[in-house]
């Protein structure tokens, strides 16, 4: 549950969005998507709304929300990157499935094109995730923990990547969970708990005082609301 | 018992019916969603008894508009008592599809009895009699089950081929699918609506019961023999098709084994995808037990090599000149693993040129040495990182060790050879790489 979000992302930049567990991270993600309702309230992406815009937003969600015995290759799923800009019930093409493989091969993930994608290790799989995410050509990244659980390694490609699409003046924001690296990483922050808390660049914002509110022991007023919202929906239950 | 051309036309209707069904199946069991086939298929005949109650003719395609109609209210009705009754889905396609097939039978016993629709027939089919019921089609005259069968199987081909990728995506990664545009919502719509105009069409041939066979196992069985999503499907298909075959042929000979006479072919159909279903599970290549049998043996296999190789290595290290080398017995009570893989183990590492018997004896020859120094060298790191750096005590680690060192890939000891202090935490030297 997401309060009060007013927020301007700037463009050419890598975004962090921090926050405790709960906080609404993957929440606002998917309420910018659209994907879930929001109560009230807009999102507009360079000038238009999300609706008109969708066709240059990459989405990375969680690793677990899918099924990873479904009988699919990681080349079949990055080249599902490519389906928005192919259009309702046209084929997919040689032309998209090369795309795709030159996705791959950015994420370094080239000679695992043919592997079911349950054959590929956590990492491996994070990096599908991206390499999906750079064959749909976006302007605008929106990328949920891709940097949770991965190995070493995989967490340098990943940066790599992003780094790189900044340098192409691309837009990307990460849900992150480790603190140490925000400020190598990234560029703003966005921090959040239940309402944004800040948001700047991470020299001026990344502070332990705006840390300790967005992560202070104590409950704010609004997390003790939205409990008690959650709870009155709950009363039916035994 | 002669093959007659009736026998044709069951298989051929039989095929058409299993393939339309196995086609909208094989997505609900990709989404893992195959209670639903058996909900909506069931659920569909409330809508095909309204449907002939308020219009009091029995034009198939009123009835057919009938279940798509409840079809789709059936995923909603799901939906709806999951969150409200808090239930899992199970539990709502249970309440919901019980619920209404009962809600169909009681109406039609009330209502149009004997009139149009024969439970008996609503639940078993009669795929027996749909030889009887010719119809004209471009100037030939053919089973009117085969038509409407082969009618479902054409729209479902079509759509499925239109909404390929569609489907695909949805199936897989939903909310990539919203954030594209691709309306998940919408598809799976048509997808239940497919379903339930499947079924219907599918009742007459095969009933409402065995109909879920239809939609659910050829799906399942695909699964289980290929990781390509278009390949499962077309195995789908072939598989729908050999259920309905074998089915056909079942229900001729298997009746004459046991001396009784007549067995419902669409029954036999059921049991013939189930069987293919139980031999796909055998035999699969990659999921199949046939095949992991063998993986879990060849693992076991290497295992019981690597051991004799790391014993013999250990027992020249210790022993002074003059003892004599290690028989047979000694490999075969030192190693625990069943005497069958010891003893093919053993005759891995001779063929392999690692060990050679004189009279009993076993020695390393060199290449087998160096293939055991390896092996120590892994065994020894991983005890001295699992001391050091995990700080276990140093009695407590031979048997992680024993077991890691079968499982160290080439990097692992790249990073494991950091800690290579010369000794393992016992004293005992660690063997220098070789390269």
């Amino acid at each position: 549950m997401l309060w009060d979000v007013d927020l301007d992302v700037p463009s050419g930049k890598l975004v962090t969005i921090v926050g405790p567990n709960g906080a609404g991270k993957s929440t606002l993600l998917k309420a910018a998507l659209d994907l879930i309702p929001s109560a009230s309230g807009r999102v507009m992406v360079f000038g238009k709304t999300m609706k008109q815009q969708r066709g240059i937003v990459a989405y990375v969600p969680q690793r677990e929300s899918v099924d990873w015995q479904f009988p699919v290759s990681a080349l079949d799923v990055v080249t599902m990157g490519r389906y928005g800009s192919v259009g309702w019930c046209r084929p997919v093409g040689r032309r998209h499935r090369r795309e795709a493989i030159e996705a791959l091969d950015r994420v370094g993930l080239a000679d695992m094109a043919k592997r079911q994608i349950s054959q590929l290790s956590g990492g491996q799989q994070q990096r599908v995730f991206l390499a999906r995410a750079l064959a749909q050509d976006a302007k605008l990244f929106l990328m949920d923990e891709p940097l949770a659980s991965v190995d070493a390694a995989t967490e340098q490609t990943i940066i790599e990547v992003l780094r790189e699409l900044r340098s192409q003046g691309r837009t990307v924001v990460v849900v992150h969970h480790d603190l140490q690296t925000v400020t190598d990483y990234f560029d703003h922050v966005i921090l959040i708990n239940m309402r944004v808390v800040a948001s700047g660049p991470v020299d001026e914002v990344f502070t332990s005082e705006a840390l300790r509110q967005t992560y202070g022991g104590q409950l704010t007023i609004l997390s003790e609301a939205s409990e008690r919202l959650a709870r009155s929906s709950d009363v039916k239950r035994p | 018992m002669t093959w007659q051309l009736y026998d044709t036309w069951v298989v051929i209707t039989g095929a058409l019916c299993a393939m339309a069904c196995a086609l909208p199946g094989a997505q609900l069991v990709l989404r893992r969603r195959s209670m639903m086939g058996d909900a909506i298929s069931h659920a569909v005949l409330p809508g095909v008894a309204i449907a002939f109650l308020i219009t009091a003719t029995s034009d198939p395609l009123v009835m057919l508009a009938g279940a798509v109609v409840i079809g789709i209210l059936t995923t909603f009705l799901v939906d709806l008592v999951q969150r409200a009754g808090r239930t899992e889905i199970g539990a709502s396609m249970g309440i919901v599809f019980t619920t209404l097939f009962a809600l169909g039978l009681v109406l039609i016993r009330a209502f149009a009895d004997d009139v149009v629709i024969d439970p008996h027939v609503v639940i078993y089919g009669s795929i027996e009699l749909s030889y009887l019921d010719q119809t004209e089609l471009l100037g030939w005259s053919v089973p009117r089950g085969a038509v409407v069968n082969g009618g479902a199987l054409v729209i479902n081909g079509i759509l499925f081929l239109l909404f390929y990728k569609e489907l695909k995506l949805t199936a897989f990664d939903e909310s990539l699918a919203a954030a594209m545009g691709f309306r998940p919502r919408l598809v799976q719509g048509v997808l239940m609506a497919m379903t339930a105009a499947t079924a219907v069409a599918a009742f007459e041939t095969v009933g409402s019961i065995l109909v879920v066979a239809m939609i659910i196992v050829p799906g399942a069985t695909a699964w289980m023999l290929t990781d390509r999503y278009g390949t499962m499907l077309v195995l789908t298909l072939m598989l729908a098709i050999g259920s309905a075959l074998l089915g056909h042929v079942a229900a001729l000979v298997v009746p004459g084994w046991f001396g009784f006479e007549g067995m419902s072919t669409s029954g036999a159909m059921a049991v013939m995808s189930g069987v293919l279903f139980v031999l796909a599970w055998v035999c699969s290549p990659r999921h199949g037990l046939v095949a992991k049998a063998m993986v879990r043996r060849a693992l076991s296999l290497r295992i019981a090599r690597e051991d004799i190789l790391g014993l013999l290595y250990r027992y020249e290290e210790r022993r002074s000149e003059d003892s004599s080398a290690l028989s047979v017995g000694d490999i075969r009570e030192a190693i625990t693993l069943p005497r069958r893989v010891v003893a093919s183990a053993l005759r891995g590492v001779r063929a392999a040129g690692h060990v050679v018997v004189e009279s009993d004896r076993l020695q390393l020859t060199d290449a087998g040495r160096s293939a055991a120094s390896s092996l120590v060298r892994t065994h020894r790191l991983w005890e001295r990182f699992l001391w050091e750096r995990l700080g276990l005590r140093p009695d407590h680690i031979h048997g992680t060790a024993d077991r890691l060192e079968h499982f160290t890939s080439a990097s692992m000891i790249e990073e494991l050879s950091e800690h290579d202090e010369g000794e393992d935490p016992h004293g005992r030297p660690i063997p220098p790489a070789e390269d």
